[in-house]
């Protein structure tokens, strides 16, 4: 049987996202490993999380739909790439989302933004779903559709032992 | 050498290499200065997100690797963002050419100075891997570089040392940002001859 994490990128193709990009974070670091391994996907390992968010950009502006990887922490490093590019250009894209800090079971650096990040999406505007194995086919499909609509980004939020094998 | 001057050399030549050419250009009075010299919808300009222009640029390269892309920059903007130099390198796209405008000041804010007069960014793109690196500090200069830059092994880098102060008459950018969008992914979209 497939990993989570080849069920989850095998179902974002499905959906149409043909371009990868983001900074790792352990939650998802089963996803991480396979867009390292095989070259078909084209991962570009980008060195913060807003400069992910500029080359996913381009990739859209060059035909491409976008998926952005990174830990909650670069939620915060990303926001002004996402209201003075993104929201403003009609730039869609999926954004998946650890959620470190979640529950505020975790490192001290985390605790804060696992606590806010839901207010933070929301203050932002941005649609999100949290990953769950039972919903994320209905989840990613809902997302999608509104993120075509709306071409704007979408975020899905990745706990802990969701994505890490 | 002043700024809009050099920001219309590199657009002319950039048009004459032809049509298969994307621009992105940075925020600020650059992209302002290459709307108000010639505007077309190859041209993809930013009016935030500072620092992330080759980002965009870079992303663009990479899945259309049979288009020249051009990334107009500018020494704040290189500076902010300073690792996507990094990426640049380490992804290598043979179609990535990089124009940054140096005046070691940010001119968009009233010229306060940068840090680039200490830290030369042709010497930071070359060590980063650019395969082809150039500065310039004239006119004359200016001119020559422009006869083979863009056909030159990319990634390439050419930095123009322009002066401080604003041209007047310089206007805003005026389509909206998500009409910006549409022509230029139009464009860029469009099958080529050469795809």
């Amino acid at each position: 049987m497939a990993s989570p994490s080849r069920h989850f990128l095998d179902l974002l193709e499905q959906h149409g996202y043909n371009f990868f990009t983001g900074v790792p974070c352990s939650l998802f670091e089963g996803v991480t490993r396979i867009l390292d391994a095989e070259p078909r996907y084209g991962y570009v390992s980008a060195v913060r999380e807003d400069s992910a968010l500029g080359l996913a950009a381009g990739a859209y502006l060059g035909g491409r739909q976008p998926v952005v990887f990174m830990q909650n922490s670069g939620l915060g490093v990303s926001m002004n790439a996402l209201v003075s590019l993104h929201q403003i250009y009609d730039i869609p894209a999926l954004l998946a989302v650890s959620w470190r800090g979640e529950g505020g079971k975790d490192a001290p650096e985390h605790l804060i933004m696992g606590d806010v990040m839901q207010p933070f999406l929301q203050l932002l505007q941005i649609p999100y779903a949290v990953f769950d194995p039972a919903t994320l086919g209905a989840n990613v499909e809902r997302l999608t559709r509104v993120m075509r609509e709306t071409r704007r980004p979408v975020a899905l939020v990745v706990g802990k032992g969701r994505l890490q094998s | 050498m002043k700024r809009a001057f050099a920001v219309a050399r590199v657009a002319d030549a950039v048009d004459v290499t032809g049509a298969d050419c994307l621009t992105v250009v940075c925020n600020g009075m650059i992209g302002r200065e290459l709307y108000t010299h010639a505007d077309a919808p190859s041209r993809f300009y930013m009016i935030g997100s500072m620092g992330l222009a080759s980002s965009i640029g870079l992303g663009l390269a990479l899945v259309q690797p049979s288009r020249t892309v051009v990334v107009f920059d500018g020494d704040g903007n290189v500076l902010m963002n300073m690792g996507a130099l990094g990426s640049v390198a380490a992804a290598a796209p043979p179609n990535f050419y990089h124009v940054v405008f140096d005046n070691a000041a940010h001119g968009s804010t009233g010229d306060q100075r940068t840090i680039s007069d200490r830290v030369p960014l042709d010497a930071v793109a070359r060590a980063a891997g650019y395969r082809s690196v150039v500065r310039v500090r004239d006119e004359q200069a200016l001119t020559d570089a422009l006869r083979s830059f863009l056909h030159t092994p990319a990634p390439a880098m050419l930095v123009v040392d322009v002066e401080r102060g604003n041209q007047p008459g310089i206007g805003r950018v005026e389509p909206s940002p998500s009409e910006l969008t549409a022509r230029f992914r139009a464009r860029a979209t469009l099958k080529t001859r050469s795809a």
